[in-house]
């Protein structure tokens, strides 16, 4: 890879030691990935934010690089955390320490206390979004996903490190040209897609290729939810950060009808029903808040049913009416979390949990260890709220 | 081809997987071990191996999970690979864990095979 004068002395540790473990990460990312060079990023967007998956290890060194004076060159945001910071959820004072030793050492670095999975959603108001075509640095796989194939920018599907190193040193590296007999082509052959089926045709296609999937036969009927639904499903089983609707593609075709989907719903539903339900992985914008309220209607949920949402949403619900009507309807609406690998849903609790969520089905039920009832979000109203 | 991506010299035992490892969910970075009931390296201890794998998997975090085990001082003593996957990459690079590419070492070599990797000279010795 080639590097500047100045990318040389970077990584030669002349601007630093926060600079040259950014430069480090780089650079081995970039060799491996054939990259030729460093390009400028407009916009970083981090995971490993989670005490429960960063650990202690995680925590202390990322306040041993905030201790460093390490401040972020490019506008910085963070996935969720553990739990919803203005809530008492009773959760061990070891965790929350943890926790809030995590995003205080975030905050030290000058990164924006988002604490969500869906910032193009949340900054696509205000002129806040980069101007098409601009790189930006997503860690987070959903959002990266999105980025590349609905937003119109441009980012590798980058680990906690590189997002980190990119926000640090503003740049990352630049993947060399796809190989288009690479790209396979996955046709959708479901009638009638719903959210879940959009979710699990993600889930097959992240599988069956490495880096794009052509998508056939999605993009009509396909609405914001079925989009974000298909993007965390392809961002939880591969490596993929795009996919393209009825583009050109020179790889394998593949089929994913009736038998597919019913093969990956049973790979993920483990359960028959839902002792609580959980919605959000992603977490939901402010129109699905609205539109999960109209959804009920005047019914409610007869049992515990936890919502995540973006904290700019929820704020949005709240001044919209919808939070207080979602609330009247059983809901309990969290922000700065979100289904996957929380401690808010625990085993010791509850035995399996209700989801629209295939990202939030695979998560629960390896890491949380619950069983899991997987459905679309009309059925769960219809089934669950009288 | 073998290809370095984090420079350094390591001998020790291969540990050889022939499935590739999700670093977030399939290992417990305090122990050092496999921890995934499903993985065919269950509880199998990482420290001081040469750990040879196709590639990592999963979520953007497991690179904090590489780290984590080198903090932890129970991390393999160098990981060689098939192909490079930015969790395992960027995770190597802060962790100081030397990484080569080689798919042809990663199928050949034997599992408990006493092994030098020196990613610098490129060798890995006996392979």
């Amino acid at each position: 890879m080639e590097l500047t004068r100045d990318e040389e002395d970077a990584l030669h540790g002349r601007h630093g030691e926060a600079m040259e473990t950014a430069y480090r990460v780089l650079v081995a990312t970039g060799e491996a990935m054939g990259a030729a060079g460093l390009e400028e990023v407009s916009w970083a967007h981090l995971s490993g934010v989670n005490y429960n998956t960063i650990g202690e290890a995680g925590a202390r060194f990322l306040a041993d690089m905030a201790a460093r004076g390490t401040r972020v060159q490019t506008r910085t945001t963070l996935n969720p955390m553990g739990y919803d910071a203005r809530a008492d959820h009773g959760l061990p004072g070891e965790f929350v320490r943890g926790q809030e030793g995590i995003a205080s050492s975030y905050e030290r670095m000058g990164v924006d206390m988002s604490f969500s999975c869906i910032p193009y959603e949340i900054f696509r108001e205000g002129d806040v979004l980069p101007r098409a075509g601009r790189r930006v640095a997503f860690a987070e796989s959903n959002a990266a996903i999105y980025a590349n194939s609905v937003g119109g920018l441009r980012t590798n599907k980058e680990s906690a490190f590189g997002a980190l190193a990119a926000a640090i040193a503003g740049k990352s590296p630049v993947a060399p040209p796809e190989d288009p007999a690479s790209v396979p082509t996955v046709r959708l052959r479901v009638d009638g897609p719903t959210d879940l089926d959009y979710g699990l045709l993600g889930y097959f296609a992240g599988a069956a290729g490495s880096q794009t999937v052509n998508l056939a036969g999605a993009a009509g009927p396909m609405d914001h939810r079925g989009c974000k639904s298909l993007c965390a499903g392809m961002g939880t089983s591969g490596t993929c950060s795009r996919f393209a609707l009825d583009g050109q593609a020179c790889g394998e075709r593949l089929d994913f009808g009736r038998e597919e989907r019913d093969r990956a719903l049973d790979s993920l539903s483990t359960a028959e029903t839902g002792d609580m339900i959980a919605l959000g992985s992603p977490q939901l914008g402010a129109g699905e808040l609205a539109g999960l309220a109209s959804m009920i209607g005047g019914a409610s949920f007869k049992k515990r049913c936890v919502v995540f949402c973006a904290r700019a949403s929820l704020e949005a619900a709240e001044a919209a009416g919808d939070a207080a009507r979602l609330r009247r309807a059983g809901c309990e609406l969290l922000a700065d979390c979100c289904a996957c690998l929380t401690p808010l849903i625990s085993a010791d609790d509850v035995d399996s949990v209700t989801t629209s969520s295939v990202k939030a089905a695979y998560y629960l039920s390896r890491s949380n260890g619950v069983g899991v009832d997987l459905r679309p979000i009309s059925e769960i109203v219809r089934g669950e709220a009288r | 081809m073998r290809r370095t991506i984090v420079a350094g010299r390591a001998t020790g035992p291969v540990l050889r997987s022939a499935e590739p490892i999700n670093f977030l969910g399939a290992v417990d970075a305090a122990r050092g071990a496999i921890s995934d009931p499903s993985h065919a390296l269950h509880g199998r201890a990482l420290r001081g191996t040469i750990l040879a794998f196709p590639h990592g998997t999963g979520s953007s975090v497991g690179a904090y999970t590489v780290y984590a085990l080198k903090a932890n001082g129970v991390a393999p003593a160098a990981m060689v690979c098939a192909r490079p996957d930015a969790s395992v990459v960027s995770g190597c690079a802060i962790a100081g864990i030397p990484l080569m590419l080689d798919g042809g070492l990663c199928a050949g070599v034997r599992d408990g095979q006493e092994c030098t990797v020196d990613t610098v000279a490129l060798t890995a010795v006996p392979a």
